[in-house]
């Protein structure tokens, strides 16, 4: 049967054809389809990991067990679930692991641009790069089977527009494996040194045999055309430079990417005159066809950063884009994405952007917003759960040093389960006088609403422990710990006058549901009434102060005509924060 | 053989414009065509401008659409249009809908909504401007805005000859059906 999917559903379809018996993740554009679409599929124990290093943990255990197994992560991800990779590349895998990374050229929702094909030479791994959902399913089933005949974990390396651009594929049906057996073997998977020694020097045995694979898999593959310009290419740059070249060059499409295959690569440069080598980010392939004595032309005409979609290529190659309609394009407004009307950030980062006396580390999530205007809030963000452990280094020396700049710090609920629990708890451990706060929306947000171990639910929606935060904070031994409704001003600005002076650690916790949130029965009764209200502005109160619009919320907009504010009621979700702000008691309930 | 043609949809984040382009694509396939879609999921879509990338024929390679190689750009929002129109091809058709959304800049006051929008458009293009709005609310519900905009692509991309009704009623809540379809007829009609 024909399907047009995306590749993250691809990689999905293809995990369940290859009989895969768990996967475990952690939300992270653009992989995150990955699992929520593996967890439609019964046969798979499907789980949302608490962060991506427990869930190649959790997905390295099914595989010593006997089941075949996968990770999905963005590449950041990698990053976290880095320390257990390097070394389950030495011990390999019982059943098939394949761990997939989802890197993002272009930075659409991501901190930085890294590329993970060099985790795959760092951590010597054979890694696949599908160019589109076809492959996706195919390489993804592969991988399977390279990861059990080689030994070995495989890296599927995709970028953003392999995980969100459908193609037609071809779906096939799952082929059920029974779990391999299962031994104790601590000459392999016990790495003490002695271990370690041997599986390393087994390692590069199972590289070479690799290396030779990549010769002739007929996943690496040339298409000859007439003339004498080659196009070296992997992943999705292979379609984009077709779109721009079509027939008029050769192509040497490289799906197999580590090790990379010598011999393929010198035959096809010899053949040509000119070679390109097309590819987003580092120079990875270049750098290699370098070490063969070719001189490609590569990273010194395309550029390093951002896709390298049809028009880049054009221009690099041809120095210009199509043609185009002209105009006058400087008139238009930028539009950066903003915290949604009913926000519960909304409230806490009105409150904390008023105060100029404290330094703020933020996170990795929809408050990240927080650094933009109105609110100007924040003064850092590097990475998930860096918040709390930075305000923390930063509020130890400035208390030493007798600074009266205080430390704010914030990260979200799935945040502070990912990572920020640890630095919660080396805040706690070792003292100083950060404010650490936890905006729980009770659920993951910026990814599109996952389920966390505070939330009450797993990826199939069964019930969980809810974690109370407070609990976790007070178990830590933390004294100071409060919980408010963002909502309420007042409120906020309290806890923050009350907590910021302290000399010790303290949390505040503002919990209010994602204003996108589909809310649960818990939810339900917690937060009755919530969205449900709207606010009006009485135009004859209303002086034009503009004092409402430090609220940034998309639905109060400034009417410069009437010289008024105006509420869009069809967007309005009633969180009140703009009435909080009129002077003159002019933004009410409607039918107050 | 067929030269593949490309329809750019863009919005703001939570117009649906994913729904939309997620039907344009099943009705292509249905039909015979190779397609290929592209679109940005997360951080942009809380607010920020986005883009649904369809392009189909007999065999299409790249699923992301380059400057000036749009056949037609539908734009659900009046100053979207303005931000894409460089990825129209000259000759390229586009439909604006009469829909202002001001951006938190505009909101904060660090920057202008354009007020001359349609005649810098039609000054460079076809244009048709329609109140999709005001069409998908005199239908019963402003909600379907999307599809009287798909509407507008199956009419101007001449894709009257895919069953699209059947199409609709396959992939919305039967209650909707209804009005789903009567707003595809609206916006065909609109153009």
């Amino acid at each position: 049967m024909k399907k047009l999917i995306t590749g993250d559903e691809a990689v999905a379809r293809g995990a369940w054809e290859a009989g895969v018996k768990l996967a475990a993740a952690y939300p992270g554009t653009p992989s995150t389809e990955i699992l929520e679409n593996l967890s439609a599929f019964p046969e798979v124990i499907s789980e949302w990991s608490s962060n991506e290093k427990v869930a190649l943990e959790t997905a390295i255990g099914a595989s010593l067990a006997g089941g075949r197994a996968i990770s999905s992560m963005k590449h950041v991800g990698l990053n976290v679930a880095a320390d257990p990779l390097f070394t389950v590349s030495y011990t390999g895998s019982n059943a098939g692991l394949v761990v997939v990374v989802a890197d993002e050229p272009g930075m659409f929702s991501s901190q930085n641009e890294q590329d993970s094909r060099n985790y795959a030479k760092a951590a010597k791994l054979p890694m696949l790069e599908p160019a589109d959902s076809g492959e996706c399913l195919e390489m993804t089933k592969y991988a399977f089977e390279l990861s059990e005949r080689y030994d070995t974990p495989v890296l599927l390396r995709m970028t953003t527009r392999v995980c969100h651009s459908k193609s037609v594929v071809e779906l096939g049906e799952r082929s059920e494996k029974p779990l391999a057996e299962y031994k104790r073997q601590g000459g392999k998977y016990v790495c003490v040194p002695a271990v370690s020694r041997k599986l390393r020097v087994k390692k590069e045995e199972q590289f070479a045999a690799l290396a030779e694979l990549s010769e002739s898999t007929p996943l690496n593959f040339a298409v000859y055309n007439e003339g004498s310009t080659g196009v070296i290419v992997s992943g999705g740059c292979f379609h984009y430079a077709r779109e721009v070249f079509g027939e008029s060059v050769s192509y040497l499409k490289l799906g197999l990417t580590n090790p990379l295959p010598k011999k393929l690569v010198s035959d096809f440069c010899n053949k040509m005159d000119k070679v390109y080598i097309i590819e987003e980010n580092d120079p990875y392939l270049e750098d290699f066809v370098k070490t063969l004595g070719i001189k490609p032309i590569g990273k010194d005409s395309f550029p390093y950063t951002g896709e390298m979609t049809p028009d880049v290529i054009r221009k690099a190659v041809f120095g210009e884009s199509l043609p185009g309609v002209s105009y006058d394009k400087s008139k238009v407004a930028p539009r950066p994405p903003a915290l949604c009307s009913g926000c519960p950030h909304r409230g806490f980062f009105y409150e904390l952007g008023r105060r100029k006396d404290v330094m703020v580390t933020g996170d990795i999530g929809c408050y990240t917003l927080g650094a933009s205007a109105p609110f100007n809030a924040l003064d850092a963000v590097i990475c998930m759960g860096a918040s709390l452990s930075m305000g923390h280094g930063a509020a130890k020396l400035l208390d030493r040093e007798g600074s009266n700049l205080k430390v704010v710090s914030l990260l979200g609920d799935s945040t502070f389960f990912h990572t920020g629990i640890n630095s919660l708890l080396n805040s706690a451990y070792n003292g100083g006088s950060a404010v650490n706060v936890i905006l729980d929306n009770r659920i993951t947000g910026m990814t599109g609403h996952q389920e966390n171990p505070g939330s009450g639910y797993t990826v199939n929606g069964e019930s969980a422990y809810a974690v109370n935060i407070e609990d976790v904070a007070r178990a830590f031994g933390i004294k100071h710990v409060r919980t408010v409704d963002p909502n309420n001003l007042a409120e906020v600005k309290a806890v923050l006058d009350e907590f910021i002076p302290l000399d010790e650690p303290s949390v505040i916790i503002t919990r209010w549901p994602c204003a996108l949130k589909k809310f649960s029965a818990e939810d339900k009764s917690e937060f009755p009434g919530a969205f449900t209200e709207k606010y009006a502005v009485d135009q004859s109160k209303c002086i034009g102060c503009k004092l409402c619009m430090k609220a940034g919320c998309p639905s109060l907009s400034f009417d410069t005509g009437k010289w008024r504010a105006v509420i869009d009621r069809s967007g309005c979700l009633g969180c009140g924060v703009c009435s909080q702000l009129c002077p003159k008691d002019a933004i009410g309930k409607e039918n107050a | 053989m067929m030269s593949v043609k490309s329809v750019l949809l863009v919005g703001v984040g939570g117009q649906g414009t994913i729904l939309a382009s997620k039907l344009l694509t099943l009705g292509l396939l249905e039909a015979g065509y190779d397609v290929k879609m592209s679109e940005i999921h997360g951080m942009s879509q809380r607010g920020g401008s986005v883009s649904s990338q369809v392009r189909y024929g007999e065999s299409v390679c790249s699923p992301v659409i380059e400057l000036g190689g749009a056949d037609m750009l539908v734009s659900f929002e009046l100053m979207e249009a303005l931000r894409w129109l460089e990825y129209l091809k000259p000759g390229g058709k586009v439909v604006v809908n009469d829909f202002k959304i001001p951006s938190m800049p505009v909101i904060t006051g660090a920057a202008v909504y354009p007020d001359d929008i349609l005649p810098t458009l039609k000054k460079a293009a076809d244009v048709t401007c329609i109140d999709a709005a005001g069409i998908a609310e005199e239908l019963g519900s402003a909600r379907v805005m999307n599809i009287v905009l798909l509407g507008t692509i199956v009419k101007a991309m001449g894709l009257e000859h895919i069953d699209w009704e059947r199409i609709i009623r396959g992939n919305v809540k039967p209650a909707f059906a209804d009005l789903n379809v009567k707003a595809l007829a609206a916006g065909m009609a609109a153009v």
